[in-house]
């Protein structure tokens, strides 16, 4: 597809050639994702008779729910020009946080500090990186080091295993069959991409990514935003802690390590521009979808563990590969 | 090469024949026959959008051209990039000087053609060279200076070193004297000589006319993409260059003038308005109706003026009042909400979000007309953008597409139409037509003017002294951050203007 695209455009003179690249190139952007997911569905489908069952498909569903929410999340700072490489560490700090307060604030305010933690440290992040001027890579990393940091002395490096057994609702139970996790990740990405798409902040978040010096001449609170956006990714990796230390009923300071490169990683499949100004809500559902599908697959077909790493790593050269070049000669 | 000199006795240099360029749908060039010869200064002249930018940047490589040919030394070239024409013998210095600031002036002289041993730089070789090098150009440069912290003057000298050090055998000059002092351009014309006594031939692309005709031997004269004549300078004159220029008569650009009310409000008032070096007190007002122009040097502070006003870039002091209301000016969202609108400079750096739709660009900056409650009605947008649209003469169509597929002009008129959907009481455009080719400018000007009319006071900045003279009620001329005079529009002059601005520069030099 990609060669068939330059070789007519080697052939075309002038405009027409740029707009033939253009439009060839933007739409391979734009829709190849989904036409790849759709591709390897009904591959899966055909070549498997395991993959195509409910119990299969809500399984993955439910996998992919936690990276799923933080990636949400992390659509927006990503879109907003920022970058959140604490997620991670919120995610297990949240979880922390919330399986010691089940006792003292019993398990619906453990659950709800849990979260709220997640959208505290977010807001810090935000502080960190407008207010701060820290640049977001650097400044999410460091501070992803010290929330991390902050789990582990507040677990003494032990597993804290929670005695309600109703704390395990939230991770465990389902309506319909469909594992709450499930619904969580549903409500938490419609609502983001509604108002991603539709609301004045989600039209400043573009504006901020896209050009921050023409957002802040045309009025917006760029640093407002952008601060915004990681408060959002926070409270995001706040509920999938929350939702993952529920499900195993403990809080544990060491899960969801390199939880955050998959996040990107799955975000940028989906075609959303690590640049900034660009992206969508429902493109990062869609890649974190791919890479589980990938992940199910290569499991059906019994491609062992370590092949699987080097064939995720290929898909996300390719996807950044196809944003780097769709962008050459535009600007 | 025997035989084609037994052939032509002297082929040019470089020669262009019936090249043609197009960007977009703007058609920058139209069949463009071009011959410099060696050891000449070649000037191109033309309005902005005239297409001499873009004939200098296909004899360096710079841009392809669509249709015909380039011949260097009489030998057909087809350039792929600026690196394929410095290897041929031709560069180019630019408008935008392409130094890398945070490195020495001698790295920077050399960059790409470092000479090594054992693939290590000796500085003592590299230093001898540099100083061969000063020799040969006749003027020298502090070797070991950051770059960055230089002046402007400076600057130029090291990409003249820099073009040297290439051995180039042509030097495209794109607007050199622009953002020099009058001190500077002065030694910049005998550098260009010095170069042109050794046999080098050097492409003088400037809107200055005078200068022109003082240091140059060719004159190509272009409009709309296509030379209109070429001829030794010393059978020019300024008059006539201007009429080949323009092709009409200068008055017809622009809409007809109408004074505003002597007794009009005053609409934007500044007083004792600084901002570190860049502004310094400056005091001025803005009637309402009244377009008022700042003219001046690049880098004298006209658009720190402005950014200043707007509260763009913070750290402003002194007093800035709209329709009476002082406030001190902090940030755009402030200056905004008071009824203050402001177009910058640069459209790409600024202005718009160019990978954004064209609508989105438009209703940035008044939202919340049409997101009651903070969710965007789309339909209501669509409707009031389309309004919006028609009233700046922009096409409906293509509101949807990325606004960095318009052409100029249209961006610009997205720009307006951006700050027009909730009526401005005071408008601030800087350059409004940079980059806009010859038929949109008009359209401009009629936005600007309507405006006008309608009781906006406007403050505009420009660098072409026709656009001050053919909109501005009354001019005020900055240097060094200062207003050195206030010109009625009535009396303004090209000259005039010229001489407040460099004498400005001149004097503050000791």
């Amino acid at each position: 597809m990609s060669v068939d695209v330059q070789d007519r455009a080697s052939v075309l003179p002038g405009r027409t050639r740029t707009l033939a690249t253009r439009l060839g190139l933007r739409s391979l952007r734009d829709y190849g994702i989904v036409a790849s997911f759709i591709a390897l569905f009904v591959f899966l489908s055909v070549s498997t008779d395991k993959f195509l069952t409910t119990t299969n498909l809500l399984n993955i569903l439910d996998q992919s729910a936690p990276i799923g929410i933080v990636a949400v999340g992390g659509t927006l700072v990503l879109i907003a020009g920022g970058l959140d490489l604490s997620v991670g560490a919120i995610y297990a700090f949240c979880g922390v946080i919330a399986a010691e307060a089940a006792g003292p604030l019993g398990v619906p305010g453990g659950l709800a500090a849990g979260v709220l933690c997640g959208l505290g440290l977010g807001a810090l992040n935000g502080t960190l990186v407008t207010a701060g001027r820290i640049n977001s890579f650097i400044g999410t990393l460091g501070s992803g080091i010290i929330f991390r940091g902050f789990a582990l002395a507040i677990t003494a490096g032990s597993i804290v295993a929670v005695d309600q057994v109703s704390f395990a609702t939230l991770g465990t139970g389902e309506v319909l069959g469909v594992k709450y996790s499930i619904v969580v990740w549903a409500v938490f990405a419609g609502l983001v991409g509604l108002l991603l798409w539709r609301s004045r902040w989600g039209r400043y978040i573009y504006a901020t990514g896209a050009n921050p010096a023409a957002a802040r001449l045309s009025g917006v609170r760029v640093g407002v935003v952008r601060a915004s956006t990681f408060a959002i990714s926070g409270l995001a990796a706040g509920l999938a802690g929350v939702i993952v230390a529920s499900r195993v009923a403990t809080g544990q300071a060491d899960v969801g390590t390199g939880f955050e490169l998959t996040a990107i990683a799955a975000i940028v499949v989906g075609g959303t521009s690590i640049q900034g100004g660009d992206g969508a809500v429902w493109r990062t559902i869609v890649g974190v979808l791919l890479l589980a599908l990938i992940g199910n697959g290569l499991n059906l077909l019994n491609v062992s563990p370590t092949y699987q790493q080097i064939i995720q790593g290929a898909i996300l050269l390719a996807a950044v590969g196809i944003d780097a070049w769709t962008r050459r000669g535009r600007a | 090469m025997g035989g084609l000199t037994a052939e032509r006795p002297d082929p040019p240099i470089v020669e262009l024949d019936a090249v043609d360029k197009r960007f977009g749908g703007a058609h920058a060039l139209r069949g463009v026959d071009l011959a410099i010869e060696a050891g000449t200064v070649h000037a191109l002249i033309g309005e902005n959008g005239a297409g001499k930018s873009t004939a200098g940047k296909i004899v360096a490589g710079v841009h392809r051209p669509d249709g015909g040919c380039v011949r260097v030394a009489g030998r057909t070239v087809h350039f792929r990039s600026p690196r394929d024409a410095i290897a041929a013998g031709v560069t180019i210095v630019e408008q935008e000087i392409s130094l890398v600031p945070t490195r020495s002036v001698v790295e920077n002289v050399f960059l790409g053609m470092e000479r090594t041993r054992w693939g290590l730089i000796g500085r003592r070789a590299t230093e001898r060279r540099f100083r061969e090098l000063c020799d040969r150009a006749g003027f020298f440069v502090a070797p070991h200076a950051l770059t960055g912290g230089l002046p402007i003057g400076q600057q130029q000298k090291v990409e003249l070193l820099r073009a040297l050090a290439r051995d180039a055998k042509v030097i495209v000059m794109d607007e050199p004297t622009a953002a020099l002092s009058a001190d500077e351009s002065t030694h910049l014309a005998e550098i260009v000589r010095a170069l042109r006594a050794r046999g080098t031939a050097i492409v003088f692309i400037s809107h200055f006319l005078r200068e022109v005709l003082e240091i140059a031997d060719v004159v190509t004269v272009m409009r709309d993409g296509q030379v209109v004549r070429s001829g030794p300078a010393c059978d020019e004159t300024e008059a006539n260059l201007v009429t080949a220029m323009l092709g009409r008569p200068l008055e017809a650009a622009f809409p007809t003038r109408t004074p505003p009310a002597h007794d009009a409000p005053i609409r934007l008032a500044v007083r004792h308005l600084s901002r570190g070096e860049a502004v310094r007190d400056v005091s001025f007002h803005v009637r309402a109706g009244e377009i008022v122009g700042l003219a001046g040097l690049v880098g004298s502070g006209r658009s720190e003026i402005a950014r200043a006003i707007f509260g763009a870039d913070g750290g402003a002091e002194g007093e800035v009042e709209i329709d009476g209301r002082r406030f001190a000016p902090q940030s755009p969202l402030q200056a905004k909400r008071r009824g203050l609108a402001f177009l910058p400079e640069s459209r790409k750096d600024h202005g718009l979000l160019m990978s954004r739709p064209v609508a989105e660009n438009m209703s940035l900056a008044h939202l919340d007309l049409v997101s009651p409650g903070g969710l965007v009605r789309h339909g209501q947008e669509t409707r009031t953008l389309k309004t919006l649209a028609r009233s700046v003469s922009l096409s409906t169509t293509r509101l949807r597409t990325p606004v960095m597929t318009l052409s100029g002009g249209n961006q610009q008129k997205a720009m307006f139409a951006k700050w027009l959907m909730r009526a401005p009481r005071t408008l601030i455009v800087d350059e409004p037509t940079r980059g806009v080719d010859v038929g949109a400018k008009r359209a401009i000007y009629d936005v600007i003017h309507g405006l006008a009319r309608n009781g906006v006071a406007i403050l505009l900045i420009s660098s072409e002294l026709e656009e001050i003279l053919g909109l501005a009620h009354r001019v005020l001329v900055v240097g060094r951050g200062r207003i050195v005079a206030e010109i009625d529009g009535q009396e303004a002059t090209e000259e005039l203007i010229m001489r407040a601005a460099f004498g400005a520069e001149e004097v503050a030099v000791p």
